[in-house]
């Protein structure tokens, strides 16, 4: 069948609804667009990229990248209006960088981002790990990594910790299949969905290394750095002020001096420390209101971490170059069972 | 020809239309989506009527938020079986429903002889009916 002879509600001919057209692509349909300006104000690249700023501390690399992106969906409308041929780009990307950097966290935006540029249909992630994508005995992989290739489809793919996909001491892992579904999906599917690795800098790099066609298939490596101590104060602010607290008189000072222990102390992981070091402080807010049984608590004070809220952490207690027997122990991502906060 | 004037099997939605393309196919899921059914794929080689349960081709397809994983799916199938009825069910799985809300077929053998009217002579000259597809005469893979 070639032309059908009725016509559905909605479609405006079969042969243009192959490309579903974005919100932001069927504007432009009326005056074609010749300058930057004029793409810009039909569609959102500005509030999100003006939203990135905003919202994410520090991130330099990641935030360019995409702006970067940003910048060549608005030439390629531009061509497009032209007559020029543009092929949508290859989004796939991965995020490498030490605990708590922050690379869940922007995948999690880039679905988002991705969406209102119009990249993506849908703007939805799926967040998977290897148990997601591989089977337990043969022949069980293949249906389980296509099942969640189709959930992520017109939508974001995020692979954590990605590198156990590829276990290289057993030759029989069932990792290996799910990696090569994933790499024929990510080349003739990529109009349908963004996959987006993540994993800690040196494991992702073996990873590559033993996968050189995931590696060429990824057109965006992005590293993520370390945050300064600046950075992580900024976040610990951002931090509180979601849960409505804030830092009481002294406190900011205390926690800079903290970070400063902390960072120089084993285990650290970034973003991830300095939460676990605000809930902690939040703990012994609420223990220090909690003995003043008679006391009326407005909300000043509900909302308030003390200085000595944050003095009392045991990185104060430990000398301030970390000795070999107590670093370890010093805080962990983890709370341990009966510890003293 | 009286049993099967335009050579078509005509079951579910759409069957009295020509051939939906890929597009209008990734249309009506998406419509089906976007009310929140499951799609599934399923395929035959015996189109009579009261064959209602066809072969599944995977699992339903439940969480899915976009056409693209359908269409890939089916293309799947189209792969596996070209030459065989192939449908695309929707499944309404809210309560008080539970129920198949959409199905059309999207993929067809090139030759659909259709039905032969068989006719038993019982007690009293009484008469029964049976429709028979001629492809099932056949054995089952060697059908279409």
């Amino acid at each position: 069948m070639t032309a059908p002879l009725y016509r559905i509600p909605g479609a405006t001919s079969a042969a243009q609804d192959v490309p579903v057209a974005n919100e932001g692509a069927a504007a432009d349909a009326a005056a074609p667009a010749r300058t930057v300006a004029d793409v810009l104000a039909s569609s959102q690249v500005e509030s999100v990229l003006d939203e990135l700023d905003r919202e994410l501390v520090g991130l330099t690399p990641v935030k360019q990248r995409i702006r970067d992106i940003a910048a060549l969906l608005v030439i390629d409308k531009l061509r497009l209006n032209l007559g020029l041929a543009a092929q949508s780009p290859s989004l796939h990307m991965s995020f490498t960088g030490n605990p708590g950097t922050g690379k869940t966290t922007v995948a999690m935006r880039m679905a988002q981002i991705l969406h209102r540029l119009g990249y993506v249909r849908k703007g939805h992630l799926v967040a998977v790990t290897r148990d997601d994508l591989v089977g337990q005995y043969i022949g069980h992989t293949a249906p389980k990594t296509r099942e969640v290739l189709k959930k992520a489809m017109g939508g974001v793919l995020f692979i954590d910790e990605a590198y156990y996909l590829y276990r290289p001491e057993n030759e029989r892992d069932y990792g290996q299949e799910a990696i090569e579904i994933l790499l024929q999906v990510m080349e003739n599917q990529r109009d349908d969905l963004v996959v987006i690795l993540a994993g800690y800098a040196d494991r992702m790099d073996t990873f590559f290394r033993s996968n050189p066609g995931m590696s060429s298939r990824i057109a965006h490596h992005l590293d993520f750095p370390d945050y300064t101590e600046d950075e992580l104060l900024a976040i610990a602010e951002r931090m509180l002020a979601q849960q409505n607290y804030r830092f009481g008189a002294g406190a900011r000072e205390a926690f800079a001096q903290y970070l400063a222990r902390r960072v120089t102390q084993p285990h650290f992981a970034n973003a991830r420390s300095v939460r676990n070091a605000l809930d902690r402080a939040r703990l012994r807010q609420a223990s220090r209101l909690f003995a003043e049984r008679d006391r009326a608590l407005d909300l000043d004070d509900l909302c308030t971490i003390a200085e000595a809220d944050i003095r009392a952490s045991r990185v104060f207690a430990a000398p301030a170059a970390p000795t070999t027997a107590d670093a370890g122990s010093g805080d962990r991502s983890r709370p341990i069972a009966g510890r003293p906060l | 020809m009286m049993s099967n004037p335009i050579g078509r099997l005509t079951q579910g939605q759409f069957s009295f239309l020509p051939d939906l393309t890929d597009a209008e196919i990734s249309m009506q899921v998406e419509y089906g989506l976007n009310k929140g059914y499951a799609w599934s794929v399923e395929y035959t080689d015996d189109p009579h009527p009261r064959n209602t349960y066809w072969e599944m081709y995977g699992h339903p397809m439940f969480d899915l938020k976009d056409a693209a994983g359908v269409m890939m799916e089916l293309a799947g199938c189209r792969k596996a079986f070209p030459n065989h009825y192939i449908r695309m069910l929707a499944f309404d799985s809210s309560a008080g429903v539970e129920s198949i809300a959409m199905s059309f077929i999207v993929n067809r053998p090139k030759e659909e002889p259709g039905f032969a009217l068989g006719r038993t002579e019982t007690v009293g000259r009484t008469q029964r009916y049976a429709v028979r597809a001629y492809a099932t005469d056949r054995p089952e893979n060697e059908r279409y």
